[in-house]
């Protein structure tokens, strides 16, 4: 759709502004509603409109398949190490007074990281069932079948 | 604190967070390896744990040191660690016996396929140790959702659409489970199991304190396939990987069971529950339809996992049979036909699992003669079978007695006769494939079967091992169930 001058003008404009409010959201999610989720969401509807407008393939050569499925996994292992760094500090799981001496310093620090995982988790997740979507519809397409046909699963017999 | 409340919490964490490095890892020696050594490991915490609280303590963890009831709580009694040494003991013993037969039926990505594998093991311990209502939701849904997963991952194309059906029942369920959990939030403001149990006693009975025993409970039985709610769990446990069948029939429905009496008995007084709702009445119908019905169905199958799934729907009864007796005796017998329905059903899926292997086929005309080429399996399958239709000395004879007794106890033989009369359906059906492995000829025309390899059949034999153990040494088991059923009562008075 990147023939469409209208179109193209207004994801230039909104696309960056999608990701800063997601960047905002992210990094507020310690003391003002918001947070890791929230940010996530907001950051793959901006690469998903971002597809729409330039195309799947363009998509793909900014960030790969394979680099969103291994960040959707980093998310969490951010997450967990932060979690389990409490514990080798000498606290419970995912303890975050141990990990700077100011309590309230600590507990935005250990927040503001672990919500930092949930964030790229949740964005690349998004981002994944969009592309497993488009991606289906893209090779039954190119496979000369129509995408919106129902699959004929064979029924059960027994 | 001791040492071994600061370990409990990696029961969980242990998988939960080998998951995601497994989904990472290349090949397939790699996730297996990673996958065994992590569950073999929470097995171990499982077992201290459960030495540790045997004599009656609890132990309790609060997540980030928020206190409970303000933050997440993991508390654990006997009756936890009890379900948690069952989930973790049958995943170690099943992941040596699975590596080829996954090698076989999930050829590709088995990194992903071993982190859901992972992710849905931890989310079953989390539902298990943890003190916190939501955070049952939220295992209770790590859990399901990884599970559909696992179960498409079925050879066959029919493994789809038994997935999507458990995904619409099992989402029902949650979602009911959820509703009842609100319930009790708006009633109490608190989700700590602890500070539920005692501030409900004190809250004013209200219609929507029954509401939410009525949504907890129903929602909860279709995750444990009680009768009538049971239609997801046959075609997922036939079309599902073998290892998937043979794991979730030991813990899946456990766990369900676990936290329903967990509901009941701890999370509401028992002199509430059974009184507030005809739940004594409607479980025992459940109980003894399922059992029924399930026995009848399994006898009426032509494809052997599907045969087991439905027998497994019986066997359910059984164990809601016993709670719905409402006595020490008869919980304490749903708790050991818990754990010894976990090994027998471990040890006939496998070797299902196994013939499904060399077979290519679970369909019994498939079988026909194959006990004769595979002869090692197929003992294994009849030994378990016997421990499953409850002949002495194995760990089935054992659950079904102290069953008995319970329902002697309470003064109701025609019970007696029942479990009596579905136990000869086992043996039909259990029989049948015996028949039809040993004494009929292998057909001219079927291809040639191989005995699996010994290193396959040691996980097996040391299942069908354990049932004959704990039919003679029943120490852990009816030291652990009785240990079980004394944490969740507590005390308090049975109505």
């Amino acid at each position: 759709m990147k023939d469409n001058a209208i179109l193209v003008v207004v994801a230039r404009f909104l696309i960056p502004l999608m990701m800063l409010f997601g960047l905002y959201v992210q990094f507020h999610g310690e003391y003002s509603p918001g947070g890791g989720f929230q940010a996530g969401v907001l950051f793959a509807a901006a690469w998903i409109l971002f597809v729409f407008i330039y195309g799947l393939e363009t998509g793909l050569r900014i960030i790969p398949q394979r680099v969103i499925y291994t960040l959707a996994c980093l998310g969490v292992l951010l997450y967990a190490f932060i979690g389990m760094l409490g514990v080798i500090l000498g606290g419970n799981f995912l303890d975050f007074h141990p990990l700077l001496d100011a309590p309230r310093a600590a507990q935005q620090a250990g927040i503001i990281l672990v919500e930092f995982g949930v964030g790229v988790t949740v964005a690349s997740v998004v981002m994944l069932f969009f592309l497993l979507f488009a991606r289906r519809r893209a090779d039954s397409e190119a496979a000369g079948l129509d995408p919106d046909a129902a699959d004929d699963v064979e029924t059960d017999r027994q | 604190m001791s040492s071994i409340t600061e370990l409990m919490p990696f029961i969980v964490l242990i998988p939960l967070i080998a998951g995601p490095i497994c989904a990472l890892l290349p090949g397939r020696a790699l996730p297996w390896l990673l996958t065994t050594v992590s569950m073999a490991t929470a097995f171990v915490l499982s077992a201290m744990t459960l030495a540790a609280v045997f004599d009656g303590a609890t132990l309790s963890y609060a997540f980030g040191n928020w206190a409970p009831p303000v933050g997440i709580e993991y508390r654990v009694d006997a009756a936890n660690a009890f379900v948690a040494l069952l989930i973790t003991g049958v995943a170690s013993v099943l992941l040596p016996w699975g590596r080829p037969i996954v090698d076989a039926e999930v050829p590709e990505r088995q990194g992903s396929f071993y982190a859901l594998l992972l992710i849905a093991l931890a989310g079953l311990l989390g539902i298990t140790l943890t003190g916190d209502v939501f955070n049952v939701f939220v295992f209770l849904e790590i859990s399901s959702l990884a599970t559909y997963g696992l179960i498409a991952h079925g050879r066959d194309r029919r493994a789809l659409l038994a997935a999507f059906r458990y995904l619409i029942m099992g989402t029902v369920g949650a979602t009911f489970l959820l509703i009842g959990i609100a319930f009790l939030y708006i009633l109490t403001g608190t989700l700590n199991m602890a500070d539920l149990a005692t501030r409900l006693p004190s809250t004013e009975a209200s219609r929507a304190m029954q509401v939410a025993l009525g949504f907890i409970v129903v929602g909860l039985a279709i995750k444990l396939a009680l009768f009538p709610l049971h239609h997801w769990l046959p075609n997922a446990y036939t079309y599902a990987p073998s290892l998937i069948s043979a794991l979730l029939a030991a813990t899946a429905t456990k766990v369900a069971l676990y936290v329903m009496l967990r509901f009941i008995y701890d999370v509401f007084e028992p002199g509430y529950s059974f009184t507030a709702l005809p739940l004594s009445a409607a479980l025992m119908v459940m109980a003894l339809g399922g059992m029924f019905a399930g026995s009848w169905l399994a006898m009426m199958q032509t494809n052997l996992k599907r045969m087991l799934a439905y027998s497994s729907v019986a066997q359910v009864g059984y164990m809601v049979l016993g709670v719905s007796l409402v006595t020490l005796a008869g919980l304490t017998a749903a708790f050991l036909h818990l754990f010894n329905h976990g090994l027998m059903k471990a040890a006939l899926f496998a070797s299902a699992g196994l013939v499904a292997w060399r077979c290519g086929s679970v369909r019994l005309e498939d079988m026909r003669g194959i006990g004769r080429e595979m002869p090692w399996t197929l003992t294994a399958f009849a030994l378990a079978g016997v421990s499953l239709i409850g002949i002495p000395p194995t760990a089935g004879f054992i659950s079904k007695w102290y069953l008995i007794s319970a329902a002697m106890e309470d003064g109701q033989i025609w019970l007696v006769v029942l479990i009596l009369i579905t136990s000869l359906m086992a043996l039909v059906y259990i029989a049948r494939v015996v028949e039809i492995a040993w004494l009929q000829p292998r057909p001219d025309d079927a291809p040639a079967v191989q005995e699996a390899h010994w290193t396959l059949l040691v996980p097996v034999w040391l299942l069908v091992a354990a049932n004959f153990w704990f039919g003679i040494d029943t120490r852990l088991t009816v030291g652990g169930a009785s240990m079980a059923a004394e944490a969740l009562v507590g005390g308090r008075l049975l109505p």
